[in-house]
């Protein structure tokens, strides 16, 4: 098989994120916004597999295990509170929870 | 005896700090024995060092007490210093004040401030003879301050009156421009020197300046604003009328015996400079000449009695720069003595006066106290005629023509001194008189109210005494040729030397001094007590000039013209107050920013994340563009 | 390597479509194809451990929890014509902007460093394993204590105090 540049990957990686940033940025959606963490996570998740793949060793993937298991917490917990914003506050928008300002 | 020299200042002092202390708890009997009584045994003690100098060899007696303070080599001390002149301003001190003192005890007896009286009496006289007895200008100066605080504070002493509280005030910065020349004046006297003590001073200052030289005729001229500040001479006048709001034996010590003559003994005191510096010492003359001719006519036209007094001061000391203008010192000395002897005595009935006719001030509004108040009325004559110069009875005769004779012979004397002189001889007998007719003649249009006790009287009888005596201890060449004061006065002042050959023309300037005095007496028994409708007649046919006249020449229009309408026009237009602005300025940026920064913190999450994104590529830019 | 491009592409476009959709179950399964697109990428960078663990987890998990919560939520039409009234084309500009800038940088940054290919390696699951729980040990017992904070966190923060009214019921209350 060909061998594929590791720049590849990365470039892959970046574009990934910034799709994911852009949505952060962009969407008022608490859910939404929670999604776009999701994409970010994964594109970084693959910055490092390739950068295992490419030392050729397990660490990138072990680095890639430890992200996942804090996505599911992270996602858990932040469902858990989207609930409560939604009980309290009675929508979805992000900048209704805005009690921090000033 | 002379070891006792420091109890002079310091028992006034003590009178002072005691009834500070404890005079609002003292018996209203108790205060004037604390106030009066410290300055009796300041007259008393100074007696006894006037004979142990006198029957001694009169040789200056320095008494050191302590070094004051000392900064890099600059140490003045305060020691006092006595030779003949600082014991003749601390007789007159000490004795007219005593006088006065016991005058008060029953002219303030029924005022509310007693006791704040005496202490404000005693603390100026404790600065005053501070002033005189100080061995530097240091010490002399603060003697200086320590009398324009007094008198600012007596001037104001009925302060719930508000025309008092701004007669006092403007006695006090009137003379704080004349404290400000004497400071700079200071200032350049020991940058020269380097050192403030009187003596040292007056004995390396030949060495150092040359006769005529700049930096010793603009200390003169500085030396001399100072004076003109205290002394209410020209330009600086103006205070002095206005100060007669205060109590009349405030009128009396201060502004007629003592604090206005403080200008005097500066001038005396530090003759070398002015003898090194002939302009100064002219300009002293020429100011001394226009003054007295300025006040005379101004006291013509007034009509409250201490207002004319006041000007009739002014004029005096007129004479006295004249005298020292022309270099005759001891002239200048003894005038100021005979003067303070014969006006603290005007002063002092004219405030019996006002006060037993309920506060009357206008002249015109009394008459034929003549009867009514004999004492009174003889004791006021007796100093009238001392102002007056009446010939041969009087002490004022004596002193005055002596100056008038040295502004003619003198060697710096000239042709205008002298009309100067003898026209002011003139008006001041006429409107003496004027004030005298017009008071204690005619008919009685004030009932006079209660009479004068005990304490009020003496002191009258004694300073009457004291003004026609007093005149007999200097006569002239051509009436005995007795010499005692100036030949007094020799050792410390320079006597004055006559241009050639003038000697003999000395009986002329007294004879035609003789006249004019006698001569204006007359005037003004004519005008205001055999046909007063030619007063009235004269006063329509120049009534601008009488008005010009009657507000001093106008110099109040003027400054106020010239000094207090900017400076309040200034504060009005500054009243956001500009430097504050600055401060303010500060304040509103730093609120600025604050709510520009505040407002950025909205709590809408989209805007934090975008902050982090902005903030990540600043970073990485840099990163990039430095690696 | 065709298929690592396929892959790309797919992921790409698919995470495009996520992230424009007003609907949020259709953005959802959009991620899911990117997850799944993401998953062949990991194979073809000789991880197959990981393609499995991210379809498992992170797809099947993750994803699946969102749905459930959305489920929960009842949200009707009315969200997506939210979603429709906030997601003008307008407010795609600035952060397009910085994004773009963002990712140039990091592309200069990745081209200039090098064109090393990777080599044709597969790492075995049991090479992963072993290292985990030798080398990185710690790791793993600190994830353990973080999937049971998550746990415990979740369960917290979800309860409602109050009881719950139905949304017809609420309404009528004053």
């Amino acid at each position: 098989m060909n061998t594929i540049p590791v720049e590849a990957g990365l470039i892959l990686a970046g574009i990934l994120f910034m799709l994911g940033l852009i949505s952060v940025l962009v969407r008022r959606n608490i859910i939404f916004m929670l999604i776009s963490v999701e994409i970010m996570l994964n594109a970084a998740g693959l910055a490092f597999i390739t950068a295992g793949a490419k030392w050729m060793q397990a660490d990138g993937q072990i680095m890639f295990i430890f992200i996942l298991t804090m996505a599911a917490a992270e996602v858990s917990v932040g469902l858990a509170l989207i609930l409560q914003i939604y009980h309290q506050l009675k929508t979805l928008d992000g900048d209704a929870a805005n009690k921090m300002k000033g | 005896m002379k070891e006792l020299l420091w109890l002079v200042p310091a028992l006034p002092f003590l009178g002072a700090l005691t009834l500070i202390i404890a005079g609002g708890n003292l018996k209203r009997g108790a205060v004037p024995f604390v106030g009066a009584g410290s300055v009796g045994l300041s007259a008393l003690v100074s007696l006894l060092i006037g004979i142990d100098f006198l029957s001694g060899s009169q040789a200056p007696f320095e008494q050191h007490l302590w070094t004051w303070f000392d900064v890099d080599g600059f140490a003045p001390q305060v020691a006092l210093y006595l030779d003949s002149l600082s014991l003749v301003f601390i007789f007159v001190i000490t004795f007219v004040g005593f006088l006065i003192h016991v005058y008060s005890a029953e002219f303030m007896h029924d005022d509310e401030g007693y006791a704040r009286f005496f202490t404000f009496l005693n603390l100026f006289v404790g600065s005053m003879l501070m002033l005189v007895l100080a061995n530097n200008l240091v010490l002399l100066y603060l003697g200086w301050e320590g009398v324009g605080l007094c008198s600012y504070l007596l001037i104001g002493f009925w302060y719930q009156e508000e025309k008092n509280g701004y007669a006092a005030r403007k006695a006090f910065i009137i003379t704080r421009v004349g404290d400000t020349a004497m400071a700079i004046g200071l200032f350049m006297l020991f940058r020269t020197f380097a050192t403030l003590n009187i003596q040292d001073i007056l004995s390396q200052a030949p060495g150092v300046w040359q006769v005529g030289s700049e930096a010793a005729v603009a200390v003169g001229l500085l030396l001399l604003g100072g004076a003109v500040g205290k002394s209410a001479q020209l330009p600086l006048q103006s205070w002095l009328p206005d100060a007669m709001a205060g109590p009349s034996p405030v009128s009396a010590l201060i502004h007629a015996a003592t604090m206005v003559t403080a200008g005097v003994y500066l001038i005396s005191r530090m003759f070398t400079i002015f003898e090194l510096a002939p302009v100064a010492q002219m300009w002293v003359g020429i100011i001394g000449a226009l003054t007295l001719l300025i006040s005379g006519f101004s006291a013509l036209t007034q009509y409250d009695l201490k207002r004319i007094l006041a000007y009739s001061t002014i004029s005096q000391i007129g004479y006295m720069f004249l005298a020292l203008g022309v270099g005759a010192f001891s002239s200048a000395i003894f005038h100021f003595m005979i003067h303070a002897f014969f006006k603290a005595l005007l002063f002092l009935g004219a405030g019996a006066v006002i006060l037993l006719l309920h506060h009357e001030h206008d002249i015109f509004r009394m008459g034929g106290l003549r009867k009514k108040l004999p004492v009174i009325y003889w004791t006021f004559l007796i100093g009238a005629g001392s102002l007056a110069a009446l010939p041969f009875v009087t002490g004022g005769f004596y002193s005055k023509d002596q100056i008038l004779w040295f502004a003619y012979a003198g060697e710096k004397g000239n042709m205008w001194f002298l009309v100067a002189a003898m026209a002011g001889a003139f008006i001041t007998a006429l409107y003496t008189f004027r004030m005298v007719f017009v008071t204690f003649f005619g008919t009685e249009k004030t009932h006079v109210a209660h009479h004068a006790g005990k304490a009020m009287t003496i002191p009258l009888v004694v300073l009457a005494i004291l003004s026609t005596v007093g005149g007999f201890i200097e006569l002239p060449h051509t009436m005995g040729h007795i010499q005692l004061f100036s030949d007094y006065l020799k050792p410390v002042l320079p006597a004055i030397s006559l241009k050639d050959g003038i000697e003999s023309s000395e009986w002329i300037i007294q004879l035609i001094a003789g006249g004019l005095s006698l001569s204006g007496v007359y005037i003004a028994y004519y005008l205001y007590v055999q046909s007063p409708k030619t007063v009235d007649r004269i006063k329509i046919s120049i009534s601008a000039l009488h008005g010009y006249w009657f507000s001093g020449w106008g110099f109040d229009d003027l400054y106020n013209f010239l000094f207090v309408k900017p400076f309040l026009w200034l504060s009005r237009a500054n009243k956001a107050d500009v430097v504050d602005k600055a401060y303010d300025g500060v304040v509103v940026s730093t609120d600025y920013f604050h709510r520009g920064f505040a407002w950025t913190q909205s709590g809408i999450m989209r805007w934090y994340m975008m902050g982090i994104v902005i903030g990540t590529i600043l970073v990485v830019t840099l990163s990039l563009i430095y690696y | 390597m065709i298929t690592f491009y396929i892959a790309a592409t797919v992921a790409v476009l698919a995470t495009i479509m996520v992230i424009t959709r007003y609907n949020m179950i259709h953005a959802l399964l959009y991620l899911v194809v990117s997850f799944l697109a993401i998953a062949i990428v990991f194979y073809v960078l000789g991880a197959p451990f990981m393609a499995a663990l991210e379809v498992i987890v992170y797809a099947g998990a993750i994803v699946v929890l969102i749905i459930f919560v959305i489920m929960m939520l009842n949200l009707k039409q009315e969200a997506v014509d939210q979603e429709r009234e906030w997601l003008t084309p307008n407010t795609y500009v600035g952060p397009a902007l910085l994004s773009i800038i963002l990712l140039a940088e990091l592309v200069y940054m990745i081209s200039t460093s090098g064109n090393t290919p990777i080599q044709d390696n597969v790492i075995e699951a049991n090479k992963v394993g072993y290292s985990l729980y030798t080398t990185y040990v710690i790791g793993v017992e600190l994830c353990g204590i973080l999937l049971m904070s998550g746990i415990v966190g979740a369960y917290h923060l979800g309860r409602q105090k109050k009881k719950v009214v139905h949304r017809f019921l609420e309404l009528k209350e004053e």
